[in-house]
């Protein structure tokens, strides 16, 4: 019978629609925000979803009277005219100068109001995901207006998910009534709980106060409930953002595991190969801009490849010039080493400017998508996915590939890997070449979530030596071990700490660690390590 | 001279430096103050501070190379201990202040009252007292470097994974001294001192009076590494930094004599940072940068490690340049010392001391040759 009714209702208002509302749109053009929140209140009662563009001017500021003839019409700026279109038919209506029009002015107010209509009107939208945002603008606005198209929604509503939405928007509106029964206060808040999350939280923390002890408890226990969720979902998020910041480091150190872990050298200009790497992607997008603009979603593919090149050659150029004649005095290359960081900061200074470079997000890095209550953004998730790649690629290039086969060679016995016809001094000259690479793929990485400037390798030397000994010198496991471990456990100290309190806490553990195990997380065993 | 009868042991080298440093002790004071500022021999007063600054640096350098050149001990956080000896000053200069400060509280120095502290927290109790300034100066970097050295020497960590560590050392420090609520003035540090030990700091006879202390503890400093250098203690030194796993097995317990030329070399570095604070009239967090501790150690290798001397004349001889460079060409300055580490490290591994003995040794072996045996017939 219901049904009935509801197929009834559907073929009729259709033909009601249209007739009714011309004249309810002219309505709003009054000078008195009252009157307009009478019209806009009409306007939502009837239901006619063809009103959703008029209500998008309005709150846009770009619904205007037409000084002529008092109709209410949508107008874009079009130079110095305006062009009008129909508010309910959307057909054109030429264009007109800006003074034969006054603009409907709304205030903050009226503002949430159509917030509330707009929610309640696309609650019939034939899009499932539109349905849904609708229903949780409801939620939010809690107008008890919009309550008869929530139930006319809920009563046709098929997509299971979208009807949990109404439901809990319905019992949101619900607890705003003061006179409902107490029963229906329960099963209202049982519903809310349901959802949880912050909104969810501000509703019935003001329940939990009620004079009706039955719904005081059930609200008490629903935000203890929804209180113990968002505690757990703020974890889960604190341990993504570390996974994140622990895949950062990865990139970072993952060069110095080759480096400093493998061949032994303290390159303290590591930071700065990653900063080149950063570099090398703001002139690759600086090129795109100007030469290309359609290729710009492509610049991060292309700027690997090219800071690859650019940093490992620089790499090899500093092994060739500087390195080979320090092998076996780990101090010195540190210091000469730290020299040239220097030197490659100064140039890059000198070129650039010491500001701040822009370096733009593809589209496919921005935005960000939500598991449960948790928030990852599509920058991070790829950073993080990329770290992994580079660590399986290395891995795959140090035990699958004859390269790797003499990097190894060489690093466990050098003059047995000379005697055996390795040409070690080109074998070290492409391991670092590898290393500095590396660390020009993690500038690209890094060019799109922190700032380019010549400070950029910097911040992360410290970090990075600490992850490739805290993870154990010579293996690429512990640094990756270590460099998430690290994230996850600098993310979860902030909220506890602070962040600066976090990070020196993180840097006392590492050094008592490594008073517990001097040789790191994965040792290597054997006696060839004790040089 | 008195020195010499009291200590037969001390060596012409430590006499000669000491001497040297008395004498500019007494000399720049007296060319500042009471020759007349029309003679081309008047020192100005800001003169006078540079040098003294140049002459904490120095001592910074010989605690370094103490450690380093006789100990195999590559501290890059020795910022660190710099930077705590001058805070321990700093805390002092700041509660002389009194209530002249600009929100005139009698005792909260003014970031304080600005970020609205109650009262004075328990570590500046006692900071308005000079001998307990000066006894922290040695006491929190002693401290520090004991209980650092003790971990990492007891561990074994040796080479360059201790330099890492006191690298990351510092940087802790000075992301924790950027902290407002450390209570040390977070980013903008200790300033606009008043007094000290009654004495407006401002005054030439006061800065003329620290410039002659800065030579008189880098003379006494140099004296102490001489003596330290060239007792048994000190040939001990050498032998961990030849071969310390040889010395461990011959019996000596190394750890206990790292530690122990660790902590001296520290409080040599508090002291030199707590001279300097007074001179350049503000201590702040950026004191603690790595970039800092690096510092030092090259002036100590382009001096010549392993010499003494060598990181006196080395601290010096950087920091003039770096004032001229950074006057005339700023952009320069960066890639004259990044230049100055690579190329001390390739070319001149003993430094410019290194340079000349070797200079000296080679010429009178060729003299030693060219007298002994007439006809040279086989190459050296």
């Amino acid at each position: 019978m219901r049904m009935l009714l509801l197929l009834l209702s559907l073929l009729v208002t259709p033909l009601a629609w249209g007739q009714a509302t011309g004249p309810l749109i002219d309505a709003l053009a009054t000078d008195d925000y009252a009157a307009k929140e009478q019209a806009l209140t009409a306007l939502t009662e009837t239901g006619d979803p063809a009103i959703v563009p008029a209500l998008k001017a309005l709150e846009g500021g770009q619904l205007y009277r037409r000084l002529t003839d008092d109709k209410v019409v949508i107008g874009r700026e079009n130079g110095d005219n305006i062009s009008l279109t129909d508010p309910l038919s959307g057909d054109t209506l030429g264009s007109v100068p800006a003074g034969d029009l006054e603009l409907i002015r709304v205030n903050n107010r009226l503002r949430r109001a159509i917030g509330a209509s707009l929610g309640a009107l696309t609650l019939r939208s034939p899009d499932a995901a539109v349905r849904r945002t609708a229903a949780e603008a409801v939620f939010v606005n809690r107008d008890a207006a919009a309550l008869p198209l929530l139930e006319a929604a809920l009563a046709e509503e098929q997509d299971a998910k979208v009807k949990r939405s109404l439901q809990q928007a319905r019992a949101a509106i619900l607890l705003a009534d003061a006179n409902l029964g107490t029963e229906e206060k329960l099963s209202s808040i049982a519903t809310i709980a349901d959802k949880g999350g912050q909104a969810a939280l501000a509703l019935l923390n003001p329940l939990t106060g009620s004079t009706e002890p039955a719904v005081a408890k059930a609200a008490t226990e629903a935000v203890r409930l929804i209180d113990n969720k968002l505690a757990w979902a703020a974890a889960a998020q604190n341990i993504i953002y570390g996974m994140s910041l622990g895949s950062v480091l990865l990139l970072a150190a993952i060069g110095l595991a080759v480096t400093f872990g493998v061949m032994g050298v303290i390159n303290m200009a590591h930071g700065e190969m990653v900063m080149l790497g950063a570099y090398t992607t703001y002139v690759v997008q600086d090129l795109i801009r100007a030469h290309a603009p359609g290729l710009f979603d492509w610049s991060l593919l292309i700027a690997l490849p090219l800071a690859f090149i650019v940093a490992g050659g620089v790499g090899i150029l500093i092994e060739r010039g500087i390195i080979r004649f320090l092998y076996g005095r780990p101090l010195e290359t540190l210091l000469a080493t730290w020299g040239l960081s220097l030197v490659l900061q100064q140039a890059v200074r000198s070129l650039f400017g010491p500001t701040n470079m822009e370096v733009g997000n593809p589209d496919w890095m921005a935005g960000a998508f939500q598991v449960g209550e948790v928030t990852i953004t599509y920058g991070r998730m790829w950073i993080f996915l990329f770290g992994l790649i580079v660590f399986a690629a290395l891995m795959l290039l140090l035990r699958r590939t004859p390269l790797g086969l003499q990097m190894r060679a060489v690093t466990q016995n050098r003059s047995m890997a000379r005697a055996m016809g390795i040409r070690t001094a080109r074998v070290d000259a492409l391991t670092f070449g590898l290393g500095s690479g590396i660390a020009g793929l993690a500038g690209v990485a890094l060019s799109q979530i922190d700032n380019v400037s010549p400070n950029l390798g910097q911040g992360y030397i410290i970090d990075s030596f600490m992850i490739v000994i805290f993870g154990g010198v010579g293996n690429l496991w512990g640094t990756l071990v270590g460099a998430l471990s690290l994230g996850i456990v600098n993310k979860l100290l902030e909220p506890l700490a602070g962040a600066v309190l976090g990070k020196i806490l993180v840097l006392v553990g590492i050094i008592l660690f490594i008073q517990a195990r001097p040789r790191g997380l994965f040792a290597l065993k054997g006696r060839a390590i004790e040089h | 001279m008195q020195g010499g009868i009291l200590l037969p042991r001390l060596d012409r080298a430590g006499l000669a430096f000491g001497a040297v440093a008395l004498g500019l002790a007494i000399l720049i004071p007296v060319l500042n103050l009471l020759v007349s500022t029309d003679s081309p021999f008047h020192v100005p007063p800001h003169v006078v501070a540079l040098m003294g600054k140049y002459l904490c640096y120095a001592l910074l350098a010989l605690s370094v190379d103490l450690v380093w050149g006789y100990c195999g001990i590559l501290s890059l956080g020795h910022g660190a201990f710099f930077a705590l000896g001058g805070y321990a000053m700093g805390m002092y200069l700041m509660r002389q202040i009194g209530p002249r400060g600009m929100y005139g509280h009698p005792t909260l120095p003014d970031f304080m009252v600005f970020l609205n502290w109650p009262e004075l927290p328990w570590y500046w109790l006692g900071f308005d007292q000079f001998w307990f300034a000066a006894l922290m100066v040695l006491l929190v970097p002693g401290l520090l470097a004991g209980l650092l050295g003790w971990l990492a020497f007891r561990s074994r960590v040796t080479g360059v994974y201790l330099s890492i560590i006191t690298q990351a050392m510092t940087f802790a420090l000075l992301l924790a001294f950027f902290r407002n609520d450390m209570g040390f003035g977070g980013n903008n540090g200790l300033t606009d001192f008043k007094d000290i030990l009654g004495a407006s700091i401002q005054a030439d006879g006061t800065r003329s009076a620290l410039f002659a202390a800065s030579a008189i503890a880098l003379a006494l400093g140099f004296i102490l590494c001489r003596w330290i250098v060239r007792s048994k203690l000190g040939r001990v030194l050498i032998a961990i930094r030849d071969a310390e796993s040889r010395t461990r097995f011959l019996g000596y317990r190394v750890e206990q004599y790292k530690l122990l030329v660790f902590v001296t070399s520290a409080c040599m570095a508090g002291v030199a940072g707590a001279l300097y604070v007074p001179q350049v009239g503000i201590i702040n967090p950026g004191e603690f940068s790595p970039a800092n501790s690096i510092e030092a150690v090259i002036w100590v290798a382009v001096g010549g490690r392993g010499t003494l001397i060598g990181s006196v004349i080395g601290a010096v001889l950087v920091n003039f340049g770096k004032t001229l460079l950074t006057n005339a060409l700023p952009e320069v300055w960066l890639f004259a010392l990044g230049g100055l580490f690579i190329a001390v490290t390739l070319f001149l591994p003993r430094g410019i001391v290194g340079l000349w003995t070797g200079y000296w040794t080679r010429r009178r072996e060729k003299q030693a040759a060219s007298i002994t045996t007439q006809p040279v017939t086989e190459g050296q």
